[in-house]
């Protein structure tokens, strides 16, 4: 199927994507090729298959429920763009 | 010294012949040269370098060296480096600096390696021709109006041109192993799960491998030496005992599997007469030529380029300019924040594998595109099991062609993914593989040879090729255009 400029507003709105006026001829080109792409693999009949979510069978290793990371706020909010008494700083979103 | 291999700068310093200040001025007195033309490198590491191998050869001077105290390394940007920016090739961590390493750095470090620089790189990793770069394109050594390959271009082409002796890269579906055909270099795509990735910017967490980079096996031996091995930090980090890397196998009696999918129509006329010069090596060492089946290959584009993206744009949901990264001067609310810091921070091919993964995510259409997607992938390692049921190692071409012009595919994504045909399968299915140097084309652009093995078998894939590189030397053509 093809995606239409509408579609390609509510993708980039899920995403977190602003798009421009003229990026979206471009945006909506491409994607359809891309989905035409990947429209190839739907022919194949996997109706007995199991789904593969990982390049090695195994299971994932558990480990004791203990507290192992040191605090290291301070040098990982050094690299913030804003941050104030320990805090990140974002816009308000409750008035 | 510069077209040395790590093995003979290794055996140099231990001879004391260099000195690894001296060896590290060489090798950034020709990037000096080099990378204005080439792009190699993001940053250069210089005073930091000088600094390291210094501290290298006073080690050395004690008697408590590794093998690989003292020889410089480039790193892929997108390796996480203390003290170093570390941009993974895009606007949104231009003035990004770690606060750690990864893991995969500590381990050099520890040996004693000394960090030159890191490499350029399509950004994010996303790309095949290190054009998608926010720091521009890097240039292939052999013909700088065609592209390296990607993603870990820059780290490839520092290697063919002998501006580092080794680098570090990473492989997604294809991104050590297709660089190093298209720049006449060998590249490594380690067993999922064999390396740890902890300090790696994340593309698709279910094929990411770190990898090393080289002028021979041998030398992507010794690399992996130092980089395998369990690292709790990442959780899937695999539980094995430490093997060395650096063994001789016999290529007698070898099961050498070719897979009719792979010599088809596409193939260039030069990629296929280089491939077929290698194969008839291997008959002539005695090794068993099985023609095979991997009935799957070309879906495996498709099914890839549903899988990557798909975990592309849950992994980079995190640069949302609040912990780190680019953030948009103006906005109105969060969201807008969000979406000009996003809009702004990456580049048009990130974009894209953002929506194509936000969308095959989406309500109502995740059965039809992911599941289906994770479905072929378990079709395609089947085809795996069985193929390796008659054979011992697969062997092909990397790339279906040797490196293209710049600009060439830009404008049709689906001509680039396409050429990533060769390379995709061995993630999907978790499995090591490599790629070195078998011949040129009528252009003189160079060939990779791929070897894919069954899950952990990188010192039989490693074997070989060395083997193969004991009795030609396609690995030792150093570029014309950047000549020593």
């Amino acid at each position: 199927m093809s995606l239409t400029h509408d579609d390609v507003r509510r993708i980039a709105a899920l995403a977190r994507i602003a798009i421009t006026a003229d990026e979206s001829a471009e945006v909506l080109e491409r994607l359809n090729r891309v989905l035409a792409l990947i429209e190839e693999m739907r022919a194949i009949d996997v109706s007995a298959v199991e789904p593969m979510a990982h390049a090695l069978d195994v299971g994932q290793r558990l480990r004791a429920d203990e507290v192992t990371e040191k605090d290291r706020r301070e040098p990982y909010q050094s690299v913030a763009p804003a941050v104030e008494d320990g805090l990140y700083l974002v816009p308000k979103v409750i008035e | 010294m510069l077209n040395s291999t790590l093995l003979e700068l290794a055996g140099a310093l231990e001879a004391k012949k260099v000195s690894s200040v001296d060896l590290t001025r060489q090798f950034l007195d020709r990037i000096a040269v080099l990378n204005g033309p080439l792009n190699a490198f993001i940053t250069v590491n210089g005073p930091g370098a000088l600094e390291a191998a210094k501290k290298a050869d006073a080690r050395r001077a004690k008697g408590d060296a590794h093998p690989l105290t003292g020889i410089p390394i480039a790193v892929k940007d997108i390796y996480c480096t203390k003290g170093q920016r570390t941009t993974c090739g895009s606007r949104m961590l231009e003035n990004f600096v770690s606060p750690y390493d990864a893991h995969v750095v500590e381990a050099f470090e520890r040996a004693g390696a000394v960090l030159l620089g890191k490499c350029n790189m399509d950004e994010f990793a996303m790309g095949s021709s290190n054009e998608s770069s926010y720091f521009g394109p890097v240039r292939n050594p052999w013909d700088r109006r065609r592209v390296p390959g990607g993603s870990s271009g820059g780290s490839a082409a520092a290697v063919a041109a002998r501006m580092a002796p080794v680098a570090l890269g990473t492989d997604t579906g294809g991104s050590t192993r297709q660089p190093a055909a298209f720049s006449g270099v060998c590249g490594l795509r380690p067993t999922y799960g064999l390396v740890s990735r902890y300090g790696l910017v994340a593309f698709a967490s279910s094929l990411d491998q770190a990898g090393p980079i080289a002028k021979s096996a041998a030398d992507l031996a010794a690399l992996l030496d130092v980089m395998a091995g369990f690292d709790e930090r990442d959780s899937t980090s695999v539980q094995r005992p430490k093997e060395s890397y650096s063994v001789s196998i016999d290529i007698q009696g070898l099961r050498v599997g070719l897979p009719k999918e792979y010599f088809a129509d596409g193939l260039e006329p030069g990629v296929r007469s280089a491939v077929d010069g290698a194969i008839a090596w291997f008959k002539s060492q005695g090794a068993k030529v099985v023609e095979i089946e991997l009935p799957h290959t070309r879906v495996g584009v498709a099914a890839y380029y549903v899988i990557a993206p798909a975990e592309a744009s849950s992994n980079l949901s995190r640069f949302d300019g609040v912990r780190y990264g680019h953030r948009a001067k103006q906005y109105n609310d969060l969201i807008d924040m969000y979406c000009r810091t996003r809009g702004e921070g990456f580049g048009a091919e990130v974009k894209r594998r953002i929506m194509v993964g936000t969308y095959v995510l989406s309500h109502g259409y995740y059965d039809a595109y992911y599941l289906h997607a994770q479905k072929i992938r378990r079709l395609i390692a089947q085809d795996f099991v069985r193929a390796f049921e008659k054979c011992d190692l697969i062997l092909g071409p990397t790339a279906p062609t040797t490196a293209f012009e710049l600009g060439a595919k830009t404008k049709d994504p689906v001509q680039m993914y396409l050429g990533d045909i060769f390379t995709i399968p061995a993630p999907l299915a978790g499995l090591p593989a490599l790629s070195v140097p078998c011949g040129f084309d009528a252009r003189g652009l160079p060939v990779g040879l791929q070897l894919t093995g069954p899950h952990f078998s990188e010192a039989r894939l490693l074997g070989a090729a060395h083997q193969y590189q004991q009795l030609t030397d396609w690995h030792r053509r150093v570029p014309l255009e950047s000549p020593l």
